[in-house]
């Protein structure tokens, strides 16, 4: 007999209705939240800035408008309007403000603001100038810092100006007692203190705001059941009258006291995972194992006569209601995090605290919600160890060939032990669910600012070549001029020097940022589920968690790699050239005109400064700024040396070959970032641990990275996470899984990732799924950490660009989550196409 | 002289191969072919010479000459997906049976290091060379091209009998033997046709499973990159409805029926 049921269960009606709610408008700014928060900010001066946040969530809590929308089971929404988004002018407001004529027409994740909510930002924004945690950070950043951050060598963009997130809190706990249960753990804890304590009077402030907080959750949840009861009595069909009373009785019941029932532990998840987005606007938060902490209420609901349709219907619509929370990002980021994605990452399968295999029925009804709501969230992972069932594996690669780019796939024998070298124990770390993208950590004890800051490894190298100067102004350190190095050692140790340079300034920034949120916005609501926030009296910005990092993420690993390769046996050992002509030709872009997106992007810039400074600009005048732009005005001589030079740069042996020595020389690279990165620590009293993954930042962080000596042109993308630069892997899947599987995968303890684009005819068939899954797991063997898919033809994908109509619902794997293809920009678009696709021969 | 210095000629190894035989494979393809079917897509494989063959503007040499252990530690690269899979090594071509030094060296070191080998032969050759393949194969999978002589050697310049009577002797080898037809409209995509192998293919002993291959167009630019003229051009694919009649009429001879390798 087999041990799940591994059948697909088939999504009921009311799922395509919820998703075409979701999508019949374009997602709007919403101005709430920034009103009722900045008022109780006004009315609290002066008191301890945990109490004002509790008093402001509390605030929020009571006024903020609420809403049931048509047909759903599980309630909960923080907008009016679908996939609209709340203003979190306590972090930054600068930048909204600036893009508030353009949020609606931008190319990546636009939003409506209307003329009247543009208003009341712009009063609201007035209380705020001087108080953002994003003021604070930069005041406390050196010079040095700030002027790496201008010049792009590192983006610490994600927590300069937004909320943190990045956590998975203790669902089960809330699940199991409550907040009437967390309520009875303060009280515990004060009895427990002494007036004269020396820790006394932060730590009781900061429970009382927990208790502040965990009181206005509840009441909010009772707000709902209240508008359900109205509403039933309003409806005049019966049966959604009964689907609203059954509503109305959850609310009352969950999140202030223990599930009954796996319908009420899903409305008391909701509950918590929306209004954990709604007390900061960090992005990551993410439902980790959520089918470990709901099996127990899955077994009883089954037990009591609910049939699986019934569980799938509501895991279903916890899936939409995912989908329903937005975030409204800059510009910049927005192309940095492109496709409206909120990273809630949950995860499926693998080991539980013993060893043992936890894979269960909820394992597969993931999978099935994943494949029948078909949208961007949750980012869903799957855990694969030795001991992972195959049917739960299988079942995976068909999700897989579906083409939405989940699940990602998780190793457990490389992430336990990398945890373990963290100071995790051993049962912590067999518990580990990801984080946003790829960023493993133990659920309900962990503050790992996964996030910590982008930094493009090209750049150093750069800096190398511009003896650390660039635009008139002293960015890098002087390493000397590159004409005058003598051997590959020293190209190679002026490298290191910058980069270390560099890292320092970057860990800079983060502890910056890090102490900015613990003075000007601890959050004690999300701590309350996090330990040991409680026993310690501290938020969790304040060192309040058991485990604390910071991980920033390198990338441009592969492009590194081939740069540095390229010198070595081109100036060092076949003496074809020297680093003076790698010099000039990286400068010259090697002769060639620029990437024609980047020129678009670069004429506006200039027809937006002539406009400005009065010029009244035709057609034509455009064009010939765009033609200047574009146009590369070196000599002919010149493009025949840089031709042939690229030429030669193309014979060296690239990484993604599975060319043993290139693939160790990757490895030694790759130190260079992540052993420089581990030698810090934090304000919290943890330490950095590095991550290999971009997010989707190789892109514009590319568009900001001149010619590099690999023969990458001026400002495309760079490669994206461990994955070889796009197009030059040409030794197909398992040669490319063997070179990045030759990465010290352990050491990136912050996750690392590996993108592979299928064409689905590999995956056709039962074979193929097979084989697959062989792929996977031989990767796997080999010790790499992640691995993700996107499965589409390139036709396919043309076509979409061409007909976006026809494929608004067409979900690519874009980095550490997935998005809806024609909401990506033109050029992530492009460099999603341009991903080598693998084929089966 | 070891075996594993035993040279031989190949024009290419490929890895992630997905489509002949069990799992994950890398296929070595040897050089050299005794047919020449009409519609060949490695026209590059034909010849034993090394060639010129100019594609998409860029001219490489086709053929090369490589040690046994040369082979070898490529095809080691890709063990672990082997073991996950159940895959291994593939001869293909060309025709491996025209190199038997080296083919059955480099099968004999496969089964050394415990890799799971298998080769794709039209079988053409004394049963006597194919014997010493045996000892070191675990797969073979045939092509039977035709049962028709005539008509055979119209389009392959070979007659069949020879193969049809080796095709009785792996049968009854403890190799495992698997039937693969290639479906070439205008040759032997008529109901009837393939009836007929299938026919034979159920009479062998031991074989239950045959393999119906589409006819495709991906060697077309080779013909002209080899300065060829293709002798099958007007030929368009067989359609998938076609494809899934014919994979009834296998199936009817209790085979298990496939379409693709």
């Amino acid at each position: 007999m087999p041990k799940f049921y591994t059948e697909k269960i088939a999504k009921s009606p009311r799922i395509d209705f919820l998703k075409e709610q979701l999508f019949k408008e374009m997602p709007q700014i919403e101005t709430d939240r920034a009103v009722l928060l900045t008022y109780s900010y006004m009315q609290t001066e002066g008191q301890p800035v945990i109490t004002r946040r509790a008093k402001a969530f509390e605030y929020i809590l009571d006024n903020i408008p609420i809403t049931i929308r048509d047909r759903e089971l599980i309630v909960g929404a923080a907008t009016k309007r679908p996939r609209s988004c709340q203003v979190f002018p306590e972090y930054s407001f600068e930048w909204l403000e600036q893009e508030f004529d353009t949020l609606a027409t931008r190319t990546a994740d636009p939003f409506y603001i209307s003329e009247e909510n543009k208003k009341i930002l712009h009063e609201v924004y007035k209380y705020w100038k001087g108080k953002t945690t994003s003021e604070l950070a930069t005041s406390y950043m050196t010079d040095e810092t700030l002027t790496a951050i201008r010049h792009n060598i590192f983006t610490p963009g994600n927590y300069f100006y937004n909320g943190i997130g990045h956590v998975t809190v203790d669902y089960a706990k809330i699940l199991k007692k409550g907040f009437d249960g967390v309520i009875k753990d303060v009280e515990a804890e004060k009895a427990t203190m002494s007036l004269s304590d020396a820790d006394y009077c932060k730590k009781n402030a900061f429970l009382e705001a927990v208790l502040i907080c965990c009181k206005a959750a509840i009441r909010y949840s009772k707000r709902y059941a209240r508008l359900a009861r109205e509403l039933a009595e309003k409806e005049s069909d019966t049966v959604r009258a009964a689907e609203l009373k059954k509503i109305a009785e959850n609310c009352d019941r969950v999140p202030e006291y223990g599930a009954r029932d796996f319908y009420e532990a899903l409305q008391s998840f909701w509950f918590v995972q929306m209004l954990i987005q709604t007390e900061s606007s960090g992005h990551s938060v993410s439902p980790g194992r959520f089918d470990q902490y709901m099996y127990p209420y899955y077994l009883v609901s089954r037990e009591k006569g609910m049939t699986r349709e019934e569980a799938q219907e509501l895991i279903d619509c916890v899936w939409i209601k995912l989908n329903d929370m937005n975030k409204c990002r800059d510009a910049a980021s927005a192309e940095g995090f492109a496709g409206y994605s909120l990273f809630q990452n949950l995860i499926a399968g693998g080991q539980n605290k013993y060893g043992e295999d936890a894979t269960n029925d909820l394992s597969f009804m993931t999978i099935n919600a994943t494949e029948n709501v078909f949208l961007p969230q949750p980012s869903f992972s799957v855990r694969v160890w030795n001991g992972s069932p195959h049917a739960f594996l299988l079942r995976a690669a068909e999700l897989t060939r579906t083409g939405i780019g989940f699940p990602a796939y998780y190793n457990d024998e490389v992430i336990i032990p990398a945890l373990m070298s963290r100071g995790l124990t051993l049962e912590d770390a067999r518990d580990y669910n990801i984080i946003g993208c790829v960023e493993p950590q133990k659920a309900g004890k962990t503050d790992g600012w996964h996030d910590a800051a982008f930094y493009n490894m090209m750049r150093p190298l750069e800096m190398v070549f511009k003896n650390g100067e660039e635009d008139g102004e002293r960015v890098g350190l002087k390493t000397g001029r590159v004409e005058d190095m003598r051997s590959f050692e020293e190209f190679y140790e002026a490298y290191k020097t910058q980069s270390d340079y560099f890292i320092s300034l970057l860990v800079n920034a983060d502890n910056a940022i890090d102490y900015a949120h613990s003075e000007r916005c601890p959050l004690p609501f999300m701590s309350c589920m996090v330990d040991d926030c409680i026993k310690r009296g501290k938020s969790v910005q304040e060192g309040g968690a058991v485990y604390n990092f910071t991980g920033p993420q390198g990338f441009g690993i592969a492009n590194m790699t081939d740069a540095m390769w390229a010198v070595k046996k081109l100036v060092f050992e076949q003496g074809k050239y020297t680093l003076g002509d790698f010099k000039e030709a990286t400068a010259d872009n090697y002769g060639k005109d620029m990437d024609a997106h980047h020129a678009q992007k670069l004429t506006l810039e200039v027809c937006k400064k002539l406009a400005a400074s009065g010029k009244t600009l035709t057609e034509n005048d455009i064009q010939e700024v765009y033609k200047t732009v574009v146009k590369n005005d070196c000599s002919e001589d010149k493009k025949a040396k840089y031709s042939q030079m690229l030429k030669d740069i193309e014979e060296i042996p690239k990484f993604g070959n599975d060319v043993p020595e290139v693939d160790a020389f990757a490895r030694e690279i790759a130190y260079i970032y992540t052993k420089q990165v581990e030698k810090f620590r934090n304000p919290r009293g943890g330490r950095y641990q590095a991550g290999l993954y971009p997010v989707s930042a190789n892109v514009p962080l590319g568009a900001q990275t001149g010619a590099t000596p690999d023969g990458r042109l001026a400002y495309t993308p760079v490669a994206d996470g461990v994955s070889p630069a796009a197009g030059r892997d040409v030794k197909g899947p398992t040669a490319s899984c063997n070179s990045v599987s030759s990465l010290d995968h352990f050491i990136a303890s912050n996750g690392t990732l590996f993108n592979m684009k299928f064409h689905p005819t590999a995956l056709a068939g039962k074979n193929g799924l097979e084989n697959f899954v062989s792929l996977v797991q031989g990767y796997f063997d080999r010790k790499g950490s992640h691995m993700q898919f996107n499965v589409v033809s390139r036709e396919t994908l043309r076509d979409a660009q061409k007909n976006p109509d026809k494929y608004r619902s067409l979900v690519v794997r874009v980095a550490g989550y997935s998005a809806l293809f024609t909401t990506l920009s033109r050029s992530l678009q492009e460099d999603i196409i341009n991903r080598t696709e693998q084929g089966g021969f | 002289m070891s075996y594993l210095s035993q040279k031989g000629r190949i024009f290419d190894i490929q890895r992630f191969s997905i489509h002949d035989g069990p799992g994950i494979r890398t296929i070595v393809f040897l050089k050299g072919c005794p047919l020449r079917c009409r519609w060949c897509c490695n026209p590059e494989s034909q010849s034993y010479e090394i060639q010129e063959m100019t594609l998409g503007g860029k001219t490489k040499t086709v053929g090369r000459d490589v040690t046994v252990a040369e082979v070898l530690e490529e095809v080691e690269k890709d063990r672990v997906y082997y073991k996950r899979s159940g895959g291994g090594m593939t001869l293909s071509g060309g025709e491996s049976l025209t190199q038997p030094d080296f083919a059955t060296a480099l099968l004999r070191g496969a089964k050394d290091i415990s890799i799971n080998t298998a080769m794709e032969s039209t079988g053409f050759a004394d049963f006597s060379v194919i014997e010493r393949y045996l000892e070191y194969l675990d797969l073979y999978l045939m092509d039977i091209k035709h049962i028709d002589r005539e008509k055979h050697k119209a389009f392959t310049t070979q007659y069949n009998d020879k193969i049809l009577e080796n095709a009785k002797k792996i049968a009854r080898s403890d190799t495992k033997l698997i039937i693969r037809t290639p479906v070439i409209p205008t040759f032997n995509a008529t109901k009837e046709e393939i009836a007929k192998i299938a026919e034979f293919a159920s009479s062998l002993d031991g074989v239950e499973e045959m393999h119906l291959l589409p006819y495709h167009r991906i060697g077309s630019d080779k013909y002209a990159g080899l300065g060829r003229e293709e002798t099958l051009q007007e030929i368009e694919p067989p359609s998938k409805d076609l494809m899934s009649e014919r994979l009834e009429v296998v199936n009817s001879y209790g085979l298990k029926g496939q379409i693709g390798g």
